[in-house]
């Protein structure tokens, strides 16, 4: 399986619909299945024709996304969507990493690609587009399905950008077992607002082309751009990290009732904070929210939290359906989840350990090693633990646990207690050095407006609610925290900012 | 024939073409208009025809499974023939969609 076939079984199912573009837009501007089909075919040509060893990606979002995208299939080659807002020398860095290649890249970044190594050809976006309607179209024949489909380089909040491998298989797999051909009602409309370099934005493509959902793009994220289109293109399904989720609320026209055709918003790709999702719910209040929990080397979405267990939760008096608002749901049926301890033995429901997982979408391969065991497993990195009825709870990247006095201590649920405080806005906690304890706990903190409490009370507040070793020692206040603009906290980033300051103020 | 995940076929007799996307691995029968399924890339007798009991058709984008819950196959190409291990014919898979996560 390949996802060539995926856009194949499109184009010949339901191939007059639109696909992709506006809503009332002509020829020009919207692609039916049949056209985005033919001219993938005519995309891979394009790319073979140019012994590109990589199809490569410099833009935001464009048609340009899904042609790369399954033109690669046709040309044999991966698509590598790359992160346009790295600085210079990390762009050059990964630039480096893709040669031979061709870098479709838009004129507001060409700049930045221009002193790219010998062997990556620069191709304007939208001479790529005009190019590829005047090339012939590829043979149909599918791609191996061990062939990588996408590469795609992580955030490397913890170091080096790593390049996950995302085969054919994968990747096809995780669309035919957690998607319904053809599933969606024909004024379904789906809006994409992460980058293209997310897997989010790319399994988006995949998933609505095989649901027959029309993708409605927005170049890159801004909260008002993205209630305005939404309203605009009458969008009913859409998916946002939570840091996008708190910018839209904030920009909805206030009274009335906003985005009426709006049906479903699922959110991931980072913790959300509960009373973010509270507030979602209660200012749209007829969409149904969907929690999805994955990662770049699991093909996208692992668990799900429902809509049903959403309503429960905000709605019930049962601490335990209260409390799975936190969680992020239950493994979709094609995957099997275990919470494991440092030695790879499986934990009993309860006990937090490292989430592994198992399935045809699972990767967990990189360019340069595998991380998937030969039985399939593959150790997720991520903490969490499932309670009695299966539901999963992620506590965060293991890589962040904070290890004081020998007792390991989990930020996300620190940060948690904190986020819950009426005067909190924002919380982050990390690990310091610590002479005495290996490392202490330290909270940098943003308020809401109107709001001054003392780093006492946040302290009395966690410990009330924690074991005292959780209560940070110190409470810093900041204006904002350092996120990546696909809503990772940059850890490291705050920890040498908070150890800096730390240093300075010693005597 | 033993079905492997991820493996292509083809109908002898029709259009039709499935993928296993499940399978405990064990030896099928497996048959399209009758007729025993092939490998996709093997070529098809010309001028065949599904039987006249085994003509019920197979529908795109729908998932197949066999009685046992042995596997389960998704069709890529519709076609004329019904799907069947030996005479037992399969049944399509109700659909449990989950919400939308992308």
């Amino acid at each position: 399986m390949d996802v060539a076939l995926l856009l194949r079984m499109a184009a010949e199912g339901f191939g007059g619909r639109v696909a992709l573009g506006p809503r009332h837009g002509g020829p020009a501007e919207a692609l039916t299945y049949e056209r985005l089909y033919e001219l993938s075919r005519r995309a891979g040509r394009w790319l073979a024709g140019r012994d590109a060893g990589h199809a490569v990606l410099v833009g935001v979002n464009s048609p340009a996304v899904p042609l790369l995208l399954f033109g690669a299939a046709f040309a044999r080659v991966p698509m590598v969507p790359l992160n346009y807002r790295l600085a210079d020398e990390r762009l050059a860095a990964v630039l480096r990493r893709v040669v031979p290649g061709v870098a479709v890249t838009d004129s507001a970044f060409a700049e930045r690609v221009r002193t790219s190594p010998d062997g990556l050809v620069q191709a304007d976006t939208e001479t790529f587009l005009k190019a590829i309607a005047e090339t012939a179209p590829a043979d149909e024949d599918a791609p191996d399905p061990e062939g990588i489909a996408v590469l795609l380089f992580t955030s490397g909040t913890t170091g080096e950008p790593k390049a996950a491998v995302l085969r054919h298989r994968h990747l096809a797999s995780y669309v035919v077992s957690t998607v319904e051909f053809m599933g969606a009602d024909e004024d379904e409309a789906t809006l994409v607002s992460v980058p293209p370099y997310h897997i989010a934005g790319v399994s988006a493509v995949l998933t609505s082309v095989y649901a027959g959902r029309r993708i409605v793009q927005l170049p890159s994220f801004d909260p008002r751009e993205w209630v305005r289109l939404a309203a605009e293109e009458r969008v009913t399904h859409a998916m946002v990290v939570p840091t996008m989720l708190g910018r839209i609320l904030d920009a909805l026209p206030a009274g009335g009732r906003p985005l009426p055709a709006l049906r479903a918003l699922s959110y991931g790709g980072g913790r959300m904070p509960v009373p973010v999702i509270e507030r979602a719910m209660r200012l749209l209040p007829h969409v149904d929210f969907v929690n999805a929990y994955g990662l770049t080397e699991t093909s996208s979405t692992i668990a799900v939290l429902g809509p049903d267990d959403h309503r429960a939760a905000l709605g019930g008096d049962d601490q335990d359906v209260r409390r799975r608002l936190g969680s992020v749901g239950v493994p979709v049926p094609s995957v099997e989840v275990e919470i494991r301890d440092t030695s790879g033995r499986p934990l009993p429901a309860g006990q937090a350990g490292e989430i592994w997982v198992r399935g045809e979408q699972v990767a967990g391969e990189y360019l340069d090693r595998r991380a998937i065991r030969p039985d399939g497993w593959f150790p997720t990195r991520d903490e969490g633990r499932l309670d009695d009825a299966g539901y999963l709870f992620v506590e965060g990247r293991l890589d962040d646990v904070i290890v004081r006095g020998g007792e390991n201590i989990s930020p996300g649920e620190i940060e948690d207690v904190l986020a819950a405080h009426p005067a909190v806005a924002d919380a982050a906690v990390v690990g310091l050095p610590d002479t005495e304890w290996g490392e202490r706990v330290v909270a940098a903190v943003v308020l809401r407006d109107g709001h001054a409490p003392d780093a006492a009370e946040l302290q009395d507040w966690v410990r009330g609610r924690l074991r005292s070793s959780r209560t940070p020692e110190h409470v810093a206040f900041r204006t904002g925290l350092p996120y990546t603009d696909t809503g990772k906290l940059l850890r490291r980033e705050l920890r040498a900012e908070l150890l800096g300051e730390q240093e300075e103020s010693m005597p | 024939m033993i079905l492997r995940i991820g493996s292509r076929l083809r109908s002898a007799v029709c259009e039709a073409e499935v993928v296993v996307v499940r399978s405990s691995g064990g030896e099928v029968d497996l048959r399209c208009g009758g007729r025993p399924m092939l490998g996709i890339d093997d070529p098809a007798p010309e001028g065949a025809a599904p039987d006249s009991g085994f003509a019920a058709g197979v529908l795109l984008g729908k998932r197949y499974v066999d009685a046992g819950g042995g596997f389960e196959l998704l069709c890529t190409r519709p076609g004329a023939g019904s799907l069947a291990v030996a005479d037992e014919p399969l049944g399509i898979k109700d659909a449990k969609p989950l919400p939308s996560s992308d």
